[in-house]
Formats: C-alpha cells, structure tokens, sequence
C-alpha cells in the first residue's frame, strides 16, 4: 500500500523530469537560454520537493514504528535508561520461568531424597524378616524366636502403613509440583508472542533504513557483516533444539564420543 | 576423592552431586562459575573436577585451560558436563586436554562410564 503509492510518486516524478528535459532540449536548441535556465531551476525544485515528501513520508512512518516499540524510557540520559518496554517485560517473564523452574526442581528432589529412606528400610525390613520367615517354615525356629518375629512382624506392618501412606503423599506431591509446566507454558507463549511483535517492528525500522539509504545513496558494508558470520559460528550456543537438521552439531552422547575417539582422543 | 562441581544452575550441581553420591562419591563441593572455582582449586586438594561450559564469569572451557596452565594442577582429571553439543567447541575442549565430556541430557549410566574411563586411565 505504502510502497505501491511511493511508487506513483517515483513514476510522477520521472515523468516530471522527464518532461522538463524535453522541454529543456527544446529550449536549448532554440538559444532560448534564459528559459533554459529558469526550466533547470525549476527541475532542481521538482527534485527537491519529490525528497522532501519521500523524507515526510520516513519520518512519519519511524515515528510510528518507534511508537510501536512500547518504549518507556529517559533518553536523555548517557545510556538511555529503559524503564519499561516490550522486551523488558519478555526479559521479566524468563526470569519468572527460571525461578518457577528452579521451585519446582528443587521441590520435586526434596520428595524424591524423603522418599528414598523409607523405600530403603522398608525394604530392608522385609528382607530380613522374609529369611525369619523362611526359616520358620523349615520349622528351625524356637518359640522365643517365634514370639520375636511375631512382635516384628506386627512392627513391620504398622511401618509399611505408615510408611507407603507417606511414599503415596510425596509422589503426589511431585505429580503436583510438575504443574510449573502449565504456568511456565503460558508465560513463554506470551513471551513468543512479545518476541513476534518487538521482531515485526524491526523489520518496519530496517525498511524504512532501506528506504532511507536509497534516498541519501549509502550502501551496507558488507565486509563487516561477513565478520560479524564468522565470529557467530565459533560461540557458544547452549541446548541444540534443531540438532538433527543441522551439520556442525552432534546429537546425542553417542556422537560425541564417535566424534572423540575418531580424533584420537 | 574430593570433588569440584562447578555450574552455575544450582538444580545441575545438586543432581551431579546426587549422582556422585549414589556412586559412592560423598566428598563434593560445589562452585557456581569459574571465578570462584579456580581458587577453590588453587587452594583445595581436589581430585577431581566436574564443570558445565556456560558461565557468566569464566567458560567452562577457560577454566579448563587455566587449570592445565598451572603447574599444581595440570594434570587434574577433568569432565565436562554440559549442553554444549557443537563439532567444534568438542573438538577444542579435548584439544584443551578435557578428559571426558558428558551432554546434557544425560543418563546416570553415561555419568559412571565416563567417570570410570577417567579413573582406569587415570591409574592404568
């Protein structure tokens, strides 16, 4: 729409100029000097109008986009200070994830290290009184022995009450804590969306950049962004989430150790 | 055997040390960036070394080049746990003299193997 429109400008201004320079060469041939003149001065200001408007036009459409950003910051200062914006509420969001993430975790081998004990003496319990057990069958046991395992056994069953009512608490506990998922899901997909709009307002910038280089005649120095390439492929990246499609990354603890000894290591 | 976990999410360090426990390693400490590992190291008779690659301070790779640049600890075991899985930056840590390295997500059986070729070589 706005680049269909400056188009019609751009045609109106060369059939402008086209115009001129007809006439213009027309005058000229006919030693009509003066008006020549007055002809070229008039071409230079159909120039400079036509960059004016286009000029109009970047400045209203940078105005809006820099709107757009949601930016609430002081720039006067020397860094800008940013009090509030789209990104920093994305950057708040993560760092709600992490923490969220980091309780949940945490809780979760919280149950897991309770758990561990009582599964273990409960389990030992039972394998000492099953070879008590065992042995009373082979009938090698006294009547002494008898009423102790009979005091055991009576023991053990209270324990194994107790003990696999707590077992069945904490392992629900931890079904439960697994319920970050669903408040740390809808966080990121807000922050995905946040991300979605902070990226198409860059590209309005870069194309209203575009447009401005065309006018002022700059041109991109592509040598700095072959560096800038270069530097990006030795950093770190952390997690792989694409690790299968891509060439320069392993995937798995197999590959890395194909990829170890096949060097030697 | 002393050991250095270094990470700096506390939930890795606390499963690392669950793990080494449960493989019969109790003695552990934990550092949260190379910064304030390579004192910890300087000074502590540790063993062994297990650290992540990203952190904010210092890389995990730049504490491993560290340690092999020092002459009380060079010959330090030294794993590498972490998510990092780029052709290249393995290949530099083994060039770094890495003795094992571990991606996450890993299996408490992938943690023994590489910490038991470790210390057969280490002996052998």
């Amino acid at each position: 729409m706005e680049s269909q429109s400056q188009l019609h400008n751009n045609e109106e201004f060369i059939a402008e100029l086209q115009d001129c320079a007809k006439l213009l060469i027309e005058k000229l041939q006919g030693d009509q000097y003066q008006e020549a003149s007055q002809l070229i001065h008039s071409m230079v200001e159909v120039r400079d109008r036509h960059i004016f408007q286009a000029v109009g036009k970047l400045t209203r459409g940078l105005h809006n986009a820099i709107v757009n950003f949601h930016v609430d910051a002081d720039l006067e200062k020397e860094p800008p200070t940013i009090d509030g914006s789209d990104v920093r509420d994305a950057s708040d969001r993560l760092s709600y994830v992490i923490d969220l993430t980091q309780k949940a975790a945490d809780k979760t081998m919280d149950m897991v290290e309770a758990s561990a004990p009582i599964a273990m003496n409960l389990g030992q319990e039972a394998s000492s009184l099953r070879d008590e057990w065992a042995r009373l069958k082979r009938r090698e046991m006294t009547p002494d022995e008898f009423r102790q395992l009979y005091k055991r056994m009576d023991e053990f069953l209270g324990q194994m009450d107790t003990g696999t009512e707590q077992l069945n608490k904490n392992l629900q506990d931890i079904i439960l804590e697994q319920g970050f998922q669903d408040l740390t899901g809808q966080v990121l997909k807000r922050v995905i969306g946040l991300i979605g709009e902070v990226e198409r307002d860059l590209v309005s910038l870069v194309r209203i950049a575009g447009q401005v280089e065309e006018i002022t005649g700059l041109t991109s120095d592509a040598d700095k962004l072959v560096e800038a390439a270069a530097e990006r492929k030795m950093e770190a990246e952390g997690p792989q989430i694409h690790a299968v499609a891509r060439d320069d990354v392993v995937s798995g603890q197999d590959e890395v150790d194909d990829l170890l000894s096949s060097l030697g290591f | 055997m002393k050991i250095l976990i270094v990470d700096d999410f506390s939930t890795m360090r606390r499963i690392i040390k669950n793990l080494l426990r449960d493989l019969g390693f109790s003695n552990t400490q934990e550092a949260d960036d190379g910064m304030t590992a390579l004192p910890m190291l300087k000074s502590g008779d540790f063993d062994f070394l297990v650290t992540d690659w990203n952190m904010p301070g210092m890389t995990g790779i730049d504490l491993l080049k560290a340690v092999r640049a020092d002459d009380k600890l060079s010959s330090l075991p030294v794993l590498m746990v972490t998510a990092e899985a780029k052709r290249d930056q393995i290949i530099e840590a083994a060039q770094a003299g890495v003795n094992g390295y571990v991606v996450k997500p890993f299996t408490a059986q992938a943690l023994k193997e590489k910490i038991e070729k470790i210390f057969e070589r280490v002996d052998g």
